[in-house]
């Protein structure tokens, strides 16, 4: 297959500069404000809030930190989902559809409910940590679920899901004459694996590797709850602000984004040599899978399988458990005394207690539509214009809001749109319920664009072509050839995407009102309030949403 | 007749380089012309710009006297098939046929006549409810040549439309291309590699090697009558013997003392005697013979048996190899022969002798001239 693309669709220049800038707008002002501020802003330019950070030693520890525990989350998440990608893909043993699609059930817990479950399940008061401490007869925990350890487990535990999904995409598509090629050139199976596969799961491998790069980076629920002294940038940022240091929060943000940008370029280049996924030739058929052949060898595979199945399942049996569990009613025992469904009644009787749930649905529907556009079309207008400086402009600003983390982004969105002054592109957003809708968007905009690049490269120039020698103008082209061939990737990015959207915490907390709050927002407030049970019905609604998004749509060639 | 598609002067760069240089082609209405060359030399560019899929640096398309450069394809009103078809995977037979058709406002039953007028037109009548992913390979050819007749457009281009099909499956596919072509009678460009093909589908055949279009004519004048050297190895076989142009216009071989044979010049070979040139000669041209004058003694180096003819390799002595066409029965390998043209047989053409030619000739380590 050719690498060219479909240069004569060429596109006017004005729809690719319009895009860029349209995503200049929102993704690069509110960062560029940011910056302004971390200089002292337009009011007292200073170096000296950088000063700060330059010169404090737990400045340094903390962005230390927070790149060593991404690095680290990438190497768990890698591997423990690459092996079970390839157990699922490569290997056949009872059980294997059903357990295969539990495994990605990670996916469909939020972060904060995700975080919250592992502290019901592992905390020092959590079920398995009594259970264990009462079959060994320990007189403390066995374990305090602190510190970067329980970081990187909660990030492992939602994160080696990109690995899996990725990954299995990855070597579904792959060709099976490839490894018969390097079988019959006297390759062993392990040296094939090294020399072949692997090599070929670059793209895939480096998408992962990415996501869960960036989402660690981001990441604030778990070191919030679980870190304790050990600070990594997201948590000192709020640190700052507590301590009124808001100067030197934003210049710890700035440093933040910087570490970001610098590992996204790193990855860029790695990805980019492989071509950012999509078409690696004539399409073969994938190798059958392995029967395991020894009873041994499937009867192990079969009880592991289930118990992790149980272990991947467990935080949300816990959630819908509490669900289950009235107000005021669990203290200390070590099992809830009371269970009933007084909490789901009362999403029924009391209509206020589903305002939050509309609200998340609404915004996070309304946010994923505008991301799959957009994302579209510069996904469209990066694909044709194959090189230049707006191919690259916007591959950039696709991906870059994942080098801002959410708080941040939120923070500078209220800024950026707080006052209204037209002429520099402010509007008054923030109050209103279209603050939330936007903020999702641009999150999501590298999970929608990206998806839809490397689906648009996958699609065969020639196809385009011949529409057009047809007589198709670049709108029946599009609608007729490209988006009918483009749907699963597009769909798999908008799955994800609304996910995502559904369960964000750290964008929303900073940028809702009452009458806009999210789902999110709902179980803070009942945890605060100590109602437990109420915040778990919340968290089952959303594993529900979630899981119902990823089945529907986020199955296909996830990326 | 005026000629219906007029190419003028097209130039064509990637980057730094340059694919097709000052390419100039007429082709009549209901002519079949066929680009043939080996890879590289631009006959698939010079379809596409055509096509309009690529916009020359410089030149002129003109068709039925509109200038077309500028136009995007969708607006030209071309059909083309292409080489790996390019179905439309997502739509059945049916929708990929009618999909010309619908900026035409015909209507549900008029859309059904003209794709089942199509589809007959291919031999492969009530095919419009299968899936592309269901047919073989010679029937997604059929389908994708339906799909590009359906609109009735003014200029077919066919790219390579036969190399995906297996060698069996080519020859009857070739024929029935030609059938339906000839039915709609409707100008076409068609590029392939394969001279046997465009022999056998074009009216005219256009040879063309690194951007530069070689020589445009029938396929007899091209055989018997190559303008360049490099037409007369590209099409058919041919074998070149470096000489002198002598005052008659005959060739004296070089290597060898007082072999002066005749042939018919082309044109960059002038008439000035002393020339250096190759006479470029065809296996059915040279024969074996008993006469000592005028001939070129050889050995026979390898005998091809090829059914219906036998060919025979024979080194040289003079250090050249040449191809000799004879009965089966006429040498075995080994065999000491003397080498003469065949009486009858087409004249050698001679050609000015290139630089590569020039070159060996120093360096006298023979080399086949065989393509």
């Amino acid at each position: 297959m050719t690498t060219r693309q479909a240069r004569f669709a060429g596109p006017l220049p004005y729809a690719a500069a319009l895009v860029c800038l349209l995503l200049a707008w929102l993704v690069c002002y509110p960062l560029l404000m940011t910056l302004l501020e971390a200089l002292g802003g337009p009011n007292a330019w200073t170096l000296g809030h950088l000063g700060d950070f330059i010169h404090r030693q737990d400045e340094w520890m903390a962005l230390w930190r927070s790149l060593w525990i991404s690095v680290a989350s990438v190497i768990l998440a890698g591997a423990i989902g690459v092996p079970l990608a390839f157990l699922f893909e490569r290997t056949e043993f009872p059980g294997r559809r059903f357990l295969g699609a539990v495994a990605a059930l990670p996916v469909a817990l939020p972060p904060l409910v995700g975080v919250i479950a592992f502290l019901f399940l592992y905390g020092e008061s959590g079920f398995v940590s009594r259970a264990v401490q009462g079959l060994l007869h320990l007189q403390d925990p066995p374990w305090h679920l602190a510190g970067p350890g329980a970081v990187l487990l909660v990030h492992a535990y939602s994160m080696y899901v990109y690995f899996y999904l990725f990954v299995r995409a990855g070597l579904a598509r792959q060709d099976v004459a490839l490894l018969e090629a390097a079988a019959s050139l006297g390759a062993s199976r392990l040296r094939t694996l090294f020399t072949v596969t692997l090599p070929l799961l670059r793209p895939s491998l480096g998408a992962a590797a990415l996501l869960t790069f960036m989402t660690s980076l981001a990441s604030f629920s778990a070191p919030y709850l679980f870190g304790g002294g050990f600070r990594v940038m997201t948590t000192q940022i709020v640190a700052s602000k507590l301590n009124g240091e808001l100067g030197l929060a934003q210049v710890e943000t700035v440093m933040l984004a910087v570490l970001a940008i610098l590992a996204l370029a790193a990855m860029r280049r790695v990805e980019g040599s492989a071509g950012a996924g999509g078409a690696t030739g004539v399409r073969g058929i994938a190798p059958a899978r392995r029967r395991l052949a020894s009873p041994v060898a499937r009867g192990t595979a079969f009880v592991l399988g289930w118990v992790m199945a149980a272990v991947l399942l467990l935080p949300h049996a816990v959630l819908a458990l509490i669900s289950f569990v009235p107000p005021f009613t669990w203290t200390t025992e070590t099992i809830p005394p009371v269970l009933d469904g007084r909490n789901w009644a009362a999403l029924v009787t009391k209509p206020e207690h589903l305002r939050p749930v509309v609200n998340s649905l609404w915004m996070a529907a309304a946010a994923t539509l505008a991301a799959v556009v957009l994302g579209l079309a510069a996904a469209r207008l990066a694909a044709v214009r194959r090189r230049g400086f707006l191919a690259s402009a916007l591959e950039w600003l696709i991906a870059l809001p994942w080098a801002v983390p959410g708080t941040v982004f939120a923070l500078a969105l209220a800024t950026a749109f707080g006052v209204s002054q037209p002429w520099l592109g402010r509007f008054v957003l923030i109050g209103t319920p279209w603050i939330l809708p936007l903020a999702y968007l641009v999150r999501n905009l590298p999970l929608t664009g990206r998806g839809a690049l490397a689906g648009l490269r996958g699609i065969d120039p020639a196809l385009e072509e011949a529409a057009a020698s047809l007589g198709a103008d670049r709108w029946r082209r599009l609608g007729r050839i490209v988006l009918p061939l483009l749907r699963p990737a597009l769909a798999a990015g908008a799955g994800l995407a609304f996910i995502t959207a559904l369960g964000d915490f750290v964008t929303s907390i900073v940028l809702y009102t009452y009458d806009t709050r999210p789902i999110s927002i709902e179980i803070l407030a009942s945890l605060r309030l100590q109602d437990l049970g109420m915040a778990a019905v919340y968290g089952v609604l959303l594993m529900t949403a979630s899981t119902a998004a990823f089945l529907l749509w986020g199955r296909g060639e996830a990326r | 007749m005026p000629p219906f598609l007029i190419l003028e002067g097209l130039d064509k760069s990637f980057g730094s380089q340059a694919v097709l240089r000052g390419l100039s082609l007429e082709v009549n209405a209901g002519e079949v012309l066929a680009l043939l060359g080996p890879s590289g030399s631009g006959k698939t560019t010079a379809l596409r710009l055509i096509a309009g899929f690529e916009t020359p640096d410089r030149g002129k398309i003109l068709v039925g006297g509109e200038d077309v450069t500028a136009l995007p394809p969708e607006k030209r009103h071309f059909g083309m098939v292409f080489q790996h078809y390019a179905l439309f995977p997502h739509l059945n037979v049916r929708e990929n046929v009618a999909f010309g058709l619908a900026g035409r406002k015909l209507g549900p039953a008029m859309t059904t006549r003209k794709v089942a007028d199509a589809l007959a037109l291919v031999e492969l009548p009530g095919y419009e409810t299968r899936r592309v992913g269901e047919i073989s390979g010679g029937q997604q050819q059929r389908i994708a040549l339906a799909r590009a007749l359906a609109p009735e457009p003014r200029v077919l281009l066919l790219d390579e439309p036969l190399s995906n099909l297996d060698p069996t499956l080519r020859e009857r596919t070739r024929r029935e291309l030609l059938r339906a072509v000839r039915r709609v009678g409707i100008t076409t460009v068609l590029v392939t590699h394969e001279q046997e093909e465009a022999f056998h589908l074009g009216n005219r055949v256009a040879v063309l090697h690194g951007g530069v279009l070689h020589q445009v004519a029938a396929p007899e004048e091209l055989y018997e009558r190559p303008a360049t050297r490099f037409v007369a190895g590209f099409v058919g076989r041919a074998s070149g013997l470096p000489g002198v142009l002598t005052a008659d216009g005959g060739v004296k071989i070089n290597g060898v003392d007082g072999v002066v044979w005749t042939g018919e010049p082309a044109s960059d070979a002038g008439s000035v005697p002393g020339t250096a040139v190759e006479l470029v000669v065809r296996p059915e041209s040279l024969a074996f013979t008993d006469a000592d004058r005028n001939s070129l003694a050889g050995r026979v180096a390898e005998r091809r048996y090829a059914g219906s003819s036998t060919f025979y390799a024979v080194e040289l002595a003079l250090g050249r190899e040449v191809e000799v066409l004879a009965p089966a029965d006429a040498a075995a390998e080994g065999d000491t022969v003397r080498v003469a043209p065949a009486p009858g047989g087409l004249p050698p053409r001679i050609f000015r002798a290139s630089p590569e030619v020039l070159q060996l000739e120093d360096n006298p380590a023979g080399s086949p001239h065989v393509p």
